[in-house]
C-alpha cells in the first residue's frame, strides 16, 4: 500500500495522512502523495485482475495502510459500446461509462467510499457533506450501511428526487437556503471546529482520490488500453482532475502505454466559471451565481477550477458550456441511442460531446469515451415534456386512432 | 463595536489560537486584513501574496464572496462580520 503522506500542490510541504486539507504555510490543497516504486506491473496487473468486482480491485492506488472493510459495492460500472450515438453524431468509436449503476446511482459512491472507509479508519464517528445532491444521496447511503451518524447539508432548492432518496436513509438532513457555494461555505465553517469527518471539506484529500478509479476501470475494460478522449462533467473539478491523475499514475507505471488522453470537460452555461476562464485564456476562475437545470454541476466557486484549467491545455481539450435546451436534447439523443437514461450531468456530457463533434474537434478516428455521472431518475423534470404520452380509452378502435402508423393491413 | 473577523482553524496557530476577533477601525476589506497582519505577523505570508489574496483563500462579508463586490476595496461598516476561509472545499 504505497500511499505516503499528504502533500502540498503548492508548496510541497508533507503531512502526516490525517484528517486535513489546507497547507498551514500557503493555504494550497492537499493531496495524498504515494511511492509506487514497489510494486511490479506484472503482479499488479495480476492482482488487480483477481480482485474483487468494485473499487477495492484499486486499492494499491488508494490512501489506505491496509485495506479496508468494504462497504456498498461500489465501482466495475459497465463500459458500453455506443454505435448508434458515434453513428448520429459521425463518430467511429464512442463509449459509455454508465456510472448511474453505483449502489445509489452515481459516480459519488467512488468518493464517499473512499473517503468513509478512511473516516473509519481515523476513528471518526460522525460524517458530513456538502451537496449539490448525488453527494447527499451517497453520503446518506453509505453512512447508513457503516452504521455511522451523518449529517447531510444541501440547498434548500434541489430536486425533490434527491431529497427524497437522501432523507429516506435516516440521515439528519440540513436544507440551507441559499447555492450550493452558501451550503459549501457553511461546512468549511462547521467543519473547523466539529469532530466530524465532512467526506468534501477534511476529508477532500482521500474523498477525491476516489475518482481515479474511474480511469483505472475505464483502462482496465479497454484491455489495458487508454482512450483517445474523455469527456467528463466539470463542477468543482475534481472528478475531471483526478481522472487524468488515475491514467497517469499507471502510465508512469508502465501499466498503460500511451499519453494522458484529450481531456474535455462539460460545463452548463448557467454555471460557466470554468469554460469562461478557459475561453477567456485565464487560469483562475472568476465565481458566478449558478442559475441552470444541471444542479449536480451548480458551483459557481470551483475548488479545482485553476487545476482544470491546467489539464484543459496540457492534454490539448478544452472545457465548454452548453445551453439548458442543449442539455434536454444531450439527455434525449442518449437515452434514444444507448438506452440509458441520464441525469442533468449527463445531460450537459453528452451535449458537450455532440458539440465537439459538430466543431469537428474530434477525428471520427478516436476512441472516445464520455463520462455519465448519474441516473434520470434523480432529475425527472428535465425529461418532462420533451415526448408525446397517446392517452386513449381501452378499445382497438381508440388505439388506431391515436397511433394511424400502427394500424395493421 | 467595529468589524468582527473570523479566522478558520487553519489560521489559529498565527493567530494565538483566536477564532474571533474585532477590528474596531475599517474602511474596506484590505484595511481590516492590513489590521490582522500588523496584530499576528504571520498571518501575511500565509494567505496573501504581492499584495494580493493567495488564489486559495476565500474572504466573505456578509456571507458574500468579496469577489461579487469590490474585492479587497469592498467597504466594511461598524458590525460588519468578515470570514476568512480555505477555499478547496466542495465538490
Amino acid at each position: 500500500m504505497p500511499a505516503d503522506a499528504l502533500k502540498c500542490k503548492e508548496c510541497n510541504t508533507r503531512y502526516e495522512l490525517e484528517a486535513r486539507y489546507v497547507c498551514e504555510r500557503c493555504f494550497g490543497p492537499l493531496e495524498v502523495a504515494y511511492d509506487f516504486s514497489t510494486l511490479d506491473v506484472a503482479e499488479t496487473r495480476r492482482k488487480i485482475q483477481a480482485g474483487p468486482r468494485s473499487i477495492w480491485r484499486y486499492a494499491d492506488f488508494l490512501p489506505f495502510a491496509a485495506a479496508p472493510r468494504p462497504g456498498l459495492q461500489t465501482g466495475t460500472t459497465p463500459l458500453q459500446r455506443a454505435d448508434r450515438l458515434a453513428d448520429k453524431l459521425g463518430l467511429r468509436e464512442v463509449w459509455v461509462k454508465n456510472e448511474t449503476a453505483n449502489p445509489t446511482h452515481s459516480f459519488k459512491d467512488r468518493v464517499v467510499s473512499v473517503a468513509l472507509a478512511k473516516a473509519v479508519e481515523l476513528g471518526f464517528e460522525v460524517v458530513a457533506c456538502a451537496s449539490t445532491g448525488n453527494l447527499a444521496n451517497s453520503v446518506a447511503a453509505h453512512a447508513a450501511h457503516a452504521g455511522l451518524e451523518s449529517y447531510v447539508f444541501i440547498p434548500a432548492d434541489l430536486e425533490e428526487q434527491k431529497v427524497l432518496a437522501t432523507g429516506i436513509y435516516g440521515t439528519h438532513l440540513v436544507a440551507v437556503r441559499g447555492n450550493y457555494d452558501d451550503v459549501n461555505r457553511l461546512c468549511t465553517e462547521l467543519s473547523g471546529d466539529r469532530p466530524w469527518a465532512f467526506v468534501n471539506v477534511n476529508m477532500r484529500p482521500y474523498y477525491s482520490e476516489g475518482s481515479k478509479t474511474l480511469a483505472y476501470e475505464v483502462a482496465e475494460q479497454l484491455g489495458f488500453e487508454l482512450p483517445d478522449r474523455v469527456i467528463v462533467p466539470v463542477a468543482s473539478g475534481s472528478l475531471y482532475t483526478k481522472i487524468a491523475r488515475g491514467f497517469e499514475e499507471w502510465i508512469e507505471l508502465g501499466l498503460l502505454e500511451g499519453d494522458v488522453p484529450i481531456m474535455n470537460g462539460a460545463q452548463a452555461a448557467g454555471c460557466a466559471p470554468v469554460a469562461s476562464a478557459f475561453a477567456d485564456g485565464h487560469d483562475i476562475c472568476r465565481p458566478v451565481k449558478p442559475d441552470t437545470i444541471a444542479k449536480s454541476l451548480a458551483i459557481g466557486n470551483p475548488a479545482d477550477g485553476p487545476y482544470a484549467l491546467e489539464l484543459a491545455r496540457r492534454s490539448g481539450g478544452s472545457i465548454d458550456a452548453v445551453t439548458d435546451d442543449e442539455v434536454r436534447a444531450g439527455i434525449k439523443l442518449l437515452a434514444e441511442t444507448t438506452g440509458i437514461f441520464t441525469e442533468t450531468a449527463g445531460g450537459v456530457t453528452t451535449a458537450v460531446l455532440a458539440k465537439l463533434a459538430a466543431r469537428g474537434d474530434i477525428d471520427p478516428a478516436e476512441r472516445v469515451v464520455v463520462c455519465i455521472t448519474g441516473d434520470g431518475l434523480k432529475t425527472l423534470d428535465a425529461a418532462r415534456g420533451t415526448f408525446a404520452t397517446h392517452t386513449i380509452e381501452p378499445s382497438v378502435a381508440a388505439f388506431e386512432a391515436a397511433l394511424p402508423q400502427a394500424v395493421t393491413a | 463595536m467595529g468589524v468582527r473577523v473570523k479566522i478558520p482553524a487553519q489560521l489559529r496557530a498565527a493567530t494565538g489560537g483566536e477564532a474571533e476577533t474585532d477590528v474596531p477601525q475599517a474602511d474596506t476589506v484590505g484595511d481590516v486584513l492590513d489590521a490582522l497582519y500588523e496584530r499576528y505577523g504571520d498571518l501575511r505570508d500565509r494567505i496573501s501574496e504581492n499584495g494580493d489574496l493567495r488564489r486559495f483563500v476565500n474572504v466573505y462579508v456578509g456571507g458574500e464572496d468579496i469577489r461579487f463586490r469590490e474585492g479587497l476595496a469592498t467597504p466594511v461598516g461598524d458590525g460588519d462580520e468578515v470570514t476568512i476561509l480555505p477555499a478547496v472545499a466542495g465538490g
